[in-house]
């Protein structure tokens, strides 16, 4: 890593925060200028997290401490396979929502661009800081972002609900803010790496305050994985968000997830002493209870949205137990389900609009000409399905095949990434020596969530689109489908390149388990040097 | 000074976690407001309790031992400016939920009570 890219860590902070504040300096009425500014910025970020997963790929971890201050005090960032694996995958998420939000949604309401770009600010930053009070203030970034976004297009529902939301997050940074004092006040740092390191050597009469501080640390993280019992905010402020938003908000869980995922195996491998494996049982049931929570809230759901943010729930839990249950291979398959489901969660946020607009369309004609009695129109109704029964609208016919896309991703059917996921979830959970009754309900709950998803799916699918209404004026715009479509084309290249994918998951997960090099790269072991 | 300080986060976080579980958005802002001051004033105590000790050290050599840390205390400047902004923006959606629904009920309708 030399020249100008030793600095392309920053960019994914810099660059969206500086068009954000150039932003909101500009006209509001000035919205071209705005769509292509922010369009552009996210392109431009899609671009620069390839390049750092690349460089990552390459040649490790890469940490980059600002104003080149030693290690310990200096604000790090550290991009390793993981880091840059989830900024890719919110650069993608960003661009296809931005774009989406274009055909009218930036519309409905002041400051959607800089508060967009503002999100996707905090969401890199979360990402990349090696820090845990800077991960306190990214995580502050995004929640701000994502109150104002929540609120974009205003109106009762959405205000009440993020008011729920506003509170709940307030409080869980509080929680955010204890365990950090916690921690800081046993091992006298702040730097993640460091803390590894301390950890591992900890007294044995600090380790139950070290453990209580990452417990109430865990707690702040796992309310904003949506876990069950902390998760009756999500499904609701999910289906309130306009969707664009919603769509973006899907990475916003697996903000939560990945620094569990880090700080269990930096903080909690096994190399750090008395403490390593420490809460992990209490995921994997936590994982269990959220899944049963998610899949009932599936079946009993009537909307398409609340059928979303009930999924939302079902993977976090599988991604929480199988984080509990450890081991590389398992880690491997959690990181490439994570990428999918992540995927076709929000490109069925994105759907979930145009499929309902179609629907409540036909619902009001349907009611206009319903038969006061059945048998007085049998006849009519007959003639007319000879004459044009097969004619199915194109609207009808893309806006089908994306559900249909759609359907088979969540719920895992074959042969979708999806399906490879869970797949590579189960098969690693059966290499296990002895399989525990819990590895068990893992595996009956990730088939049952697939056969809940799959009924939930194809209830709503005849619902909305199989239900004879007049021809749907095909209002459907290019700039609905296309980011729908590049979102499922992505799923679509997983799965194809599914063998490669699956083998940077493997060596992800191995570097996850053997934290050294991340250590190396981020800890104060390292003399001079800013950006290596 | 260590059992007034244990006994002030006690008392703020108490009342404020009664607060917070209060049917009244007023009541829930309060509440978070004053959650907010324990945990400020419990990053403070994780720096340990000291008098007298400057946290910026001056010009030349100096002993470490005769200055406070200035990490919590950075913490806590940076946790202020937050909560202050949330507990804005959080009054801002209140009045905006209060005006559109007609009540201060936090479920924005108000039960049989």
């Amino acid at each position: 890593m030399t020249g100008w890219l030793a600095h392309l860590v920053i960019v994914p902070i810099l660059l969206p925060l500086v068009a954000s504040a150039f932003m909101l300096s500009m006209d509001e009425r000035r919205r071209t200028a705005k769509r292509i500014l922010s369009l552009g910025v996210s392109a431009l970020l899609v671009g620069a997290a390839a390049l750092l997963l690349w460089s990552a790929r390459e040649s490790g971890p890469v940490a980059y401490r600002i104003g080149d201050w030693p290690s310990p005090f200096a604000i790090t960032l550290v991009a390793d396979r993981l880091s840059a694996m989830m900024l890719l995958l919110t650069s993608i998420l960003g661009f296809t929502s931005l774009f989406y939000a274009t055909a009218r949604w930036d519309r409905s309401g002041p400051r959607f661009h800089a508060l967009f770009l503002l999100l996707l600010m905090g969401i890199n930053g979360a990402f990349l800081t090696g820090d845990i009070f800077n991960l306190f203030v990214f995580f502050e970034v995004l929640l701000a972002a994502s109150y104002g976004l929540i609120l974009h297009g205003s109106g009762t529902e959405r205000t009440s609900a993020s008011l729920h939301y506003i509170a709940i997050n307030i409080a869980a940074s509080l929680l955010f803010l204890v365990g950090v004092a916690l921690l800081y006040s046993v091992t006298g740092t702040l730097n993640m790496a460091d803390l590894a390191v301390s950890l591992s050597s900890a007294a044995d009469e600090n380790l139950a305050l070290l453990e209580a501080g990452a417990a109430i640390l865990g707690v702040a993280f796992l309310v904003k994985a949506g876990i069950w019992p902390l998760c009756f905010w999500l499904p609701r402020t999910y289906a309130a968000a306009s969707p664009p938003v919603a769509a973006v908000f899907a990475i916003m869980t697996k903000v939560g997830i990945y620094v569990i995922l880090r700080l269990s195996f930096l903080l909690f491998g096994k190399d750090s002493g008395g403490a390593a494996g420490f809460a992990n049982d209490a995921l994997l049931y936590a994982g269990l209870a959220t899944m049963v929570f998610g899949i009932v809230g599936i079946l009993a759901a009537r909307h398409l949205t609340r059928i979303a943010g009930h999924y939302v729930l079902v993977s976090s839990g599988i991604l929480l137990s199988a984080i509990g249950i450890g081991g590389e291979a398992l880690t491997a398959a959690l990181l490439f389900y994570l990428v999918s489901s992540t995927l076709a969660v929000s490109a069925l946020y994105l759907l979930i609009e145009p499929v309902e607009r179609h629907a409540d369309e036909a619902d009001i004609i349907e009611g206009i000409s319903e038969p006061v009695f059945d048998d007085e129109y049998v006849g009519a109704i007959e003639e007319e399905e000879t004459e044009e029964g097969v004619i199915i609208p194109g609207t009808i016919a893309i806006l089908g095949g994306g559900f249909i896309f759609c359907a088979l991703l969540l719920a895992g059917l074959p042969p979708l990434s999806g399906f490879i996921a869970k797949f590579a979830l189960i098969d690693a959970l059966f290499r296990h020596v002895s399989i525990a009754l819990s590895h068990w309900a893992l595996i009956a709950l990730i088939i049952l969530s697939g056969l809940a998803t799959t009924i939930a799916m194809t209830r709503a699918g005849i619902d909305r689109l199989w239900t004879p209404g007049e021809d749907s004026p095909s209002r459907l715009s290019l700039v609905e489908v296309t980011p729908i479509g590049l979102l499922l084309t992505v799923c679509l290249t997983l799965m194809l390149a599914a063998g490669p994918a699956m083998d940077f998951m493997q060596a992800t997960a191995g570097a996850l388990h053997d934290p050294g090099s991340y250590i190396e790269a981020a800890g104060p072991a390292v003399q001079g040097g800013g950006a290596r | 000074m260590e059992i007034v300080l244990s006994l002030a986060i006690g008392i703020l976080t108490a009342s404020g976690l009664w607060l917070l579980f209060r049917p009244r958005t007023f009541q829930v802002i309060l509440g978070l407001s004053l959650l907010s001051y324990a945990v400020n004033l419990f990053i403070i105590a994780a720096g340990r309790l000291r008098t007298d000790a400057p946290p910026i050290v001056g010009k030349g050599a100096a002993d470490p031992a005769a200055y406070a840390d200035p990490v919590p205390q950075a913490l806590v400047l940076t946790a202020i400016v937050i909560s202050f902004a949330t507990t804005a923006l959080l009054l801002v959606v209140l009045m905006a939920s209060r005006g559109l629904t007609g009540t201060d009920h936090v479920d924005g309708e108000d039960g049989e009570a």
